[in-house]
């Protein structure tokens, strides 16, 4: 075995030193807002040569402690794995623990669960988006983000009582049914926010620095993708509709939650409306990507808002005592992409489950960067990690 | 110093240099980026507009710790993550503070159990000035946790550095006001009085075990 | 393609060489040996008609029973298995492969078990195997770059198997 890399002699180990190669290391604490990921950039100057990412600085033991607690006890851990998108997360474990046992939910419980899962996917994007903005340097993007999630924060706080680890989505239902008022005050975000979105197209999209710091960089072949496993806005940027891609969305393609019944579109590229520059699969087309979802996302919550109206049922069934012998792997559609549950049940009549793993979209999203930076700036690395839109949490989980 | 105020005209204030160096310091307390995990994402909505944390003249989040005065660990240690937690406190310059923000970082949080490699509590690898508790906890916490900090900074004597030998007493302790029935001056007198009150309406109050 | 007829495929390709196959669990999914396990992806990765680009998953399973009292009706024999899940981009369908191993390789505890990588056929398998070796000790035989992924590089141990053991203290830090 060779002896493990230490900080400070990095070199001896891994590369040979060359009089005109750099080692540059993005440590785990730096400026932008991802997390704690490490970079370590070999470049030529200014020219980087090879990207190897290292993570693991936030693993906490997630799957180790879903062996020892009970599915509904294991619900805020899930939280904290994608703590911006938590009420996705805890959709993903719930279902793949009622495909387990069989169980059918309530449609009420199911038309709340699309509520709160499309409103944390447009307050997921919207932080994703802002905090892209703050990688390559406009702060403003960042500061008009958090006062519409805000917003959306005091929603979910009238529902449970929480602002960033919900909980709020359990095995069976939901926890809570909606408080009176509810609706209304959500239509009425909604209606404030539709205009809004114009704002950020104003200082983002249409930005001609922003393009011209993200168009053509990072770009992302199909081909590639598909063999790194990439899902969610990272893939569909890559796809072209007019070259007969599907659209690769799995609200659309293996429906759960009701939601073959609702109308959205799944969002691929091309866009007639692209500035001059961009190629399909580069950073601004993923960006672009998530801004069109947000979009959709307040169709899917009208929608909802509607129907929960004369939705029948409760909110909530009486979650199973025992999970039964057998495995399951489900797939949901996270805002950052395909959130995987895999969960073995024990035999004998147990209630705690032999294995729990999450399959976790950026995880898959994030090998695909060390292709992705060969060649490219120094500056184009945080604007190519940037559009990965990535939550440590939950590569390392 | 009153007399010298009152022979000097208005708008003229007298104070201890020592005052003066730390209420500037107060006012100004830089923290370093420093967000780990989801307690980083409440640090970022304390920033942002709503519960704004540069009216405390703490909102110049520095990315370098050579240019910052108080290190907010904001989400989860790892045992990974330990020995460079650990290597930026010390490329702090002094007098340099930590909130340990969130209750993985007051104790290991919910990772307490079953965590082999979460580090149970940040106070393991650098000293805390401020417990924040909460998963998370609201940007109002975070910045009650920020106001105690400069509390600590108010008390600080010995112009350089020095830590305050007695931390000031906040006003609102946080004791809960019990009724007469329950409560009394002399603490003994009031804690039987407590348990014959949970004994008579039966209260089961057996800890729950690890 | 529904998964008996992608078993039928299998079936009719391979023959013997499938240890065995399960069709009403809700993840249909069949048993192969490590010896054949990268002839088995390629064709489902090249076969035009299952075209299974998409490896989404690769998991690791402990299955043992740390309680010697409860061993004997634990229901399983302690063995290791690794789960693959496949999908199409194509086709839409979904599948899963498995590979069963013991736990210790030739029975001497400390020595890993070993599994032929996946990395010629999907990128995806670089990463997913990595941490299945830093979690669980399967070692993958013709793996790039088979180090530690989740944890620090001086870790002692595998987690996730059912027998670890929580260290005390890691680098002068209490542990428990």
């Amino acid at each position: 075995m060779t002896a493990t890399a230490t900080e400070q002699d990095q070199t001896i180990v891994e590369f040979d030193v060359r009089t005109d190669e750099m080692l540059i290391n993005m440590g785990p604490q730096h400026p932008s807002t991802h997390g704690v990921l490490r970079l370590v950039l070999r470049t030529d100057g200014e020219i980087v040569a090879e990207v190897i990412p290292h993570i693991g600085y936030l693993h906490r033991c997630a799957e180790k402690i879903g062996e020892n607690l009970l599915p509904i006890q294991f619900i805020p851990y899930t939280d904290r794995m994608d703590y911006l998108a938590a009420m996705n997360m805890n959709l993903g474990y719930a279902l793949a623990v009622e495909k387990l046992c069989g169980q059918q939910v309530p449609e009420k419980a199911q038309v709340i669960r699309v509520l709160a899962c499309e409103l944390n996917r447009i307050a997921s994007h919207l932080v994703g988006m802002g905090a892209y903005g703050l990688d390559l340097g406009s702060f403003s993007p960042f500061l008009y983000a958090f006062r519409e999630r805000e917003m959306i924060l005091d929603l979910f706080e009238e529902l449970c009582g929480a602002r960033l680890t919900y909980s709020y989505i359990t095995i069976g239902g939901v926890h809570d049914d909606l408080p009176p008022g509810w609706l209304e005050r959500c239509q009425a975000f909604l209606d404030y926010l539709k205009p809004r979105i114009d704002e950020y197209h104003t200082l983002l999209t249409n930005n001609h620095i922003f393009v011209q710091r993200t168009a053509g960089i990072g770009v992302l072949s199909r081909e590639l993708a598909l063999s790194y496993a990439c899902s969610g806005p990272m893939l569909r940027a890559s796809l072209n509709r007019e070259a007969g891609d599907p659209e690769w969305d799995l609200r659309k393609l293996e429906p759960y939650c009701g939601y073959d019944s609702y109308e959205f579109r799944a969002v691929v590229p091309p866009f007639p409306e692209a500035p001059a520059g961009v190629v399909i699969g580069d950073c601004w087309h993923r960006f672009y990507v998530r801004m069109l979802e947000v979009v959709e996302s307040i169709k899917i919550v009208e929608q909802g808002l509607k129907r929960y109206r004369t939705a029948s049922g409760s909110h909530r069934i009486e979650p199973p005592r025992h999970l039964p012998a057998g495995e399951v792997y489900l797939e949901t559609e996270c805002p950052r992409g395909a959130l995987g549950f895999y969960i073995v049940g024990a035999p004998g009549k147990q209630a705690v489950p032999l294995r729990v793993r999450a399959k976790s979209s950026c995880f898959c999203n994030l090998s695909v960067v060390g292709e992705l930076c060969k060649g490219c700036l120094l500056a184009d690395v945080p604007a190519i990690v940037g559009s990965i839109d990535l939550v440590m949490g939950e590569i390392d989980r | 110093m009153g007399w010298l105020e009152d022979r000097l005209e208005e708008s003229v204030l007298t104070t201890t240099l020592e005052r003066a160096i730390n209420w500037a310091r107060e006012s100004s307390l830089w923290p370093m980026t420093f967000g780990l995990a989801c307690c980083a994402i409440e640090m970022m909505a304390t920033g942002a507009p709503r519960y704004d944390i540069d009216r405390f003249g703490a909102g110049a989040f520095r990315a370098t710790p050579r240019q910052a005065d108080l290190m907010i660990v904001a989400g989860t240690v790892n045992f990974k993550m330990a020995d460079r937690v650990r290597r930026l406190y010390n490329q702090m310059p002094d007098p340099k503070f930590v909130i340990a923000m969130g209750a993985c970082t007051c104790g290991g949080g919910p990772y307490y159990k079953y965590g082999y490699n979460v580090v149970k509590g940040v106070d393991l690898v650098v000293p805390v000035d401020v417990y924040v508790p909460g998963c998370p906890p609201r940007p109002e916490a975070l910045l009650e946790g920020l106001l105690r900090v400069q509390d600590k900074v108010r008390a600080m004597k010995n112009l350089t550095r020095g830590q305050p030998l007695e931390l000031p007493v906040p006003k609102r302790t946080g004791q809960v006001l019990l009724p007469p029935e329950l409560s009394d001056a002399d603490p003994v007198k009031a804690l039987e009085k407590q348990n014959a009150w949970a004994a008579q309406n039966k209260e089961q109050a057996k800890p729950t075990k690890a | 393609m529904n998964a008996s007829e992608i078993v039928a495929m299998l079936e009719s390709r391979f023959g013997t060489r499938l240890l065995d196959r399960q069709l009403t669990a809700p993840d249909p999914f069949v048993v192969v040996g490590a010896t054949h396990l990268v002839e088995v992806m390629r064709f489902l990765r090249d076969e035009p008609s299952l075209r299974f680009e998409l490896l989404h998953d690769i998991s690791g399973v402990d299955y043992l029973e740390p309680d010697p009292k409860k061993a004997a009706t634990a229901g399983f024999t302690p063995h290791l298995e690794v789960v693959y899940h496949l999908q199409s981009f194509t086709h839409r369908h979904r599948f899963t492969v498995k590979v069963l191993l013991p736990r210790w390789r030739d029975d001497q505890p400390g020595s890993l078990p070993e599994l032929p990588s996946l990395t010629g056929l999907w990128g995806s398998a670089n990463w997913h195997e990595r941490e299945v070796f830093d979690l669980l000790g399967i070692v993958f035989v013709g793996h790039p770059d088979l180090r530690r992924i989740l944890l620090a590089e001086d870790w002692v141990g595998h987690p996730l198997r059912k027998d670890y053991e929580f260290p005390l203290e890691y680098h002068g830090i209490r542990a428990r």
